[in-house]
């Protein structure tokens, strides 16, 4: 009971103070698992990640973005964004999503430059592109790959082998 | 020598790269990018601008004494580049320009084939992402369905995995010490490591039946209990492990040639690291004391005494000897692991996600039941999405699990340590001679298999 007392002041702490500095950007948030999941509207996300890098949350690792491909939502691609604080070791999950129709969402490069690598990763595999990306290339299937493998409606298995001309 | 039949780039194996980038500009109706004009090795930004740069350069130069930079094409096939990795290497003299990176090459669709299989089928596909800390990859999945399971784990399982984990540490430390010497000249420290490492693949080899890419540890638990003579075994590999790593610390140490190759060389600023993301050893090199083991534990580490090596000059010298301290106190670990290890189940007892015991498929029905039931469908795991994190021997390996509520994960992504590390090796190595690429690409030990996955 204690503990998640304390945990439910933690999290309105973290609300708090972004909706203080950036009012509405914060569309949801979500406790489950002992995970911290903040829903942000994408045209506010670079101004809230700004704000997570700099004092006083000083978030200023970011662990990892992923995405996860929801073809019945309006929104269908769901960013996760991984920060980890350095100094309290308190993990909070941004969540943003990109739009089914021309998927796009503003870089966090110039915020966090690991996710550079972590971007193009989604870009070429989910096809959800970055803008002010200094380098949106594709880093895991070949250059001229057509589509983006790890969408839902990209099949799996029974897609021709490739490379197989280089025999 | 006549150019291919597209009339695009100067040679072999340029050219046809070169049309391939350029056709998915043009198709996607977007511009050069910077890796994309790296491989297509053409400074213009529309597909239109490149070919008109191209059917430039086919002209012979007008000036032969102009000064230009040396391209350099380094691997993907290289024997000290660790792997797949292939770096476009821009050159003046010996000092490097710009690097640029190209991975994938080992790109198999893991994350992808995980979405297709059943939770306990995908721990087979993930331990084989960073071939080099199966252990790990397995760990930081399946704490993440254990979280969404709601799983509690018997404490004994908890024990025997800080014993492979650390056991799988020193074996993935032992190779990154042999061929990284072995790249600077250090031949003999690749026999010496090369011979404990093969110890440790037997001691996974007595607990698990495989030597490499073990699925010892399953959601729930392990596979099975320590067998006999195990115990003993690790013993004596914990036992002469400290005097090995003076072995290895005498032929390096005070290694004139290994001092040279690797003080001062490879040094990031701190911030700069982590903006980059950089963790694990080669960020403790550099001064900050960050191990997921201390900051966040799990698996039970709260229970063990151990330090956290870390060292200030943030050179390749530095990940040597944080390393080194590393293998010492992953001893220290498995010596505690072992002499507190709790009796109990070396796996939990859920029927409804761990499979029951073999012997009671001959005598209990239920059990026969729930046999099939996990085989065939395999067990529902509640919706959600969490984050696990480990300290793997490279720096934070993550797993991100969405489910849907189904059998199988909705989405499982592997957050690896060498994926973003690399990254750093671009700013490293601008402006170091060319020689000294090769010690930085050794000391930050990437492992080709997690960056791509």
């Amino acid at each position: 009971m204690e503990r998640a007392d304390r945990e439910g002041r933690g999290l309105s702490d973290l609300r708090d103070l972004i909706d203080a500095s950036c009012p509405g950007a914060v569309v949801d948030e979500i406790e489950s698992h002992g995970e911290l999941t903040i829903e942000i509207a994408r045209e506010r996300l670079l101004e809230v990640a700004r704000f997570l890098a700099a004092p006083p949350a000083a978030f200023r690792l970011l662990s990892d973005v992923a995405c996860a491909d929801f073809p019945d939502e309006p929104g269908r691609f769901r960013l996760a964004y991984q920060l980890y604080s350095l100094d309290s070791g308190a993990r909070v999950r941004l969540r943003v999503w990109a739009g089914a129709d021309d998927p796009e969402v503003d870089s966090v490069v110039p915020v966090w430059p690991t996710a550079n690598w972590h971007e193009r990763e989604v870009y070429d595999l989910m096809g959800v592109r970055f803008r002010g990306h200094p380098d949106l290339a594709r880093i895991a299937m070949p250059d001229d790959w057509e589509g983006h493998p790890l969408r839902k409606d990209y099949p799996l298995g029974g897609e021709e082998v490739t490379f197989t001309d280089a025999v | 020598m006549p150019s291919d039949e597209a009339g695009v780039g100067g040679g072999f194996p340029i050219a046809s790269e070169a049309r391939g980038v350029l056709e998915a500009a043009r198709r996607e109706g977007r511009a050069l990018t910077e890796t994309e004009r790296a491989i297509a090795q053409i400074e213009a930004f529309t597909p239109e601008e490149a070919e008109a740069r191209i059917r430039m350069a086919e002209a012979p130069p007008e000036d032969p004494g102009i000064r230009r930079p040396m391209v350099i094409n380094l691997g993907p096939q290289h024997p000290s580049t660790h792997g797949v990795l292939r770096l476009i290497t821009e050159l003046d003299g010996e000092v490097i320009l710009d690097i640029h990176p190209i991975v994938g090459y080992l790109h198999t669709g893991i994350e992808k084939q995980c979405e297709n299989k059943t939770y306990w089928q995908a721990v087979t596909l993930v331990t084989r992402m960073d071939y080099l800390s199966p252990y790990f990859n397995t760990l930081a999945y399946c704490l993440a369905v254990e979280r969404l399971l709601d799983l509690e784990i018997p404490d004994r399982a908890k024990f025997l995995r800080v014993i492979m984990c650390e056991v799988n540490r020193i074996a993935s430390h032992l190779v990154w010490l042999g061929t990284s010497g072995l790249e600077l000249g250090a031949i003999s420290a690749f026999f010496y490591t090369y011979r404990e490492r093969d110890k440790a693949l037997d001691l996974g080899e007595m607990i698990s039946g495989e030597r490499m890419n073990t699925r010892y540890f399953q959601v729930g638990g392990c596979a099975q209990d320590m067998p006999d003579g195990f115990e003993g075994e690790l013993r004596r590999f914990i036992g002469e492990m400290p005097s090995r790593i003076d072995e290895y610390e005498q032929l390096l140490s005070n290694n004139q040639i290994w001092l040279d190759r690797t003080r001062g060389v490879g040094i990031l600023p701190v911030d700069e690291l982590i903006g980059l993301g950089v963790t694990g050893p080669a960020l403790r090199a550099a001064g900050v004391a960050h191990d997921l083991r201390k900051a966040a534990p799990y698996s039970g580490y709260e229970h063990f005494d151990f330090d956290v090596p870390v060292a200030t000059d943030g050179d390749v010298y530095a990940r040597y000897t944080v390393r080194i301290r590393e293998m010492r106190e992953s001893v220290r670990i498995i010596e505690q692991a072992l002499d507190g290890i709790p009796e109990g189940r070396h796996i939990a007892d859920d029927r409804k996600v761990v499979l029951p015991p073999r012997e009671e498929l001959a005598v209990s029905m239920e059990a026969l039941i729930h046999h099939f039931k996990l085989v065939t469908e395999g067990f529902h795991v509640p919706a959600g999405e969490v984050y696990a994190a480990v300290e793997s021997p490279r720096g934070e390996m993550g797993c991100y699990v969405v489910s849907d509520g189904g059998p199988k994960p909705y989405r499982c992504h592997m957050r690896d340590p060498s994926f973003v590390n690399l990254q750093a090796l671009r700013p490293m190595a601008k402006g170091s001679y060319l020689a000294d690429l090769i010690a930085m690409i050794g000391s930050m030990d990437n492992v080709m298999g997690g960056v791509d996955r």
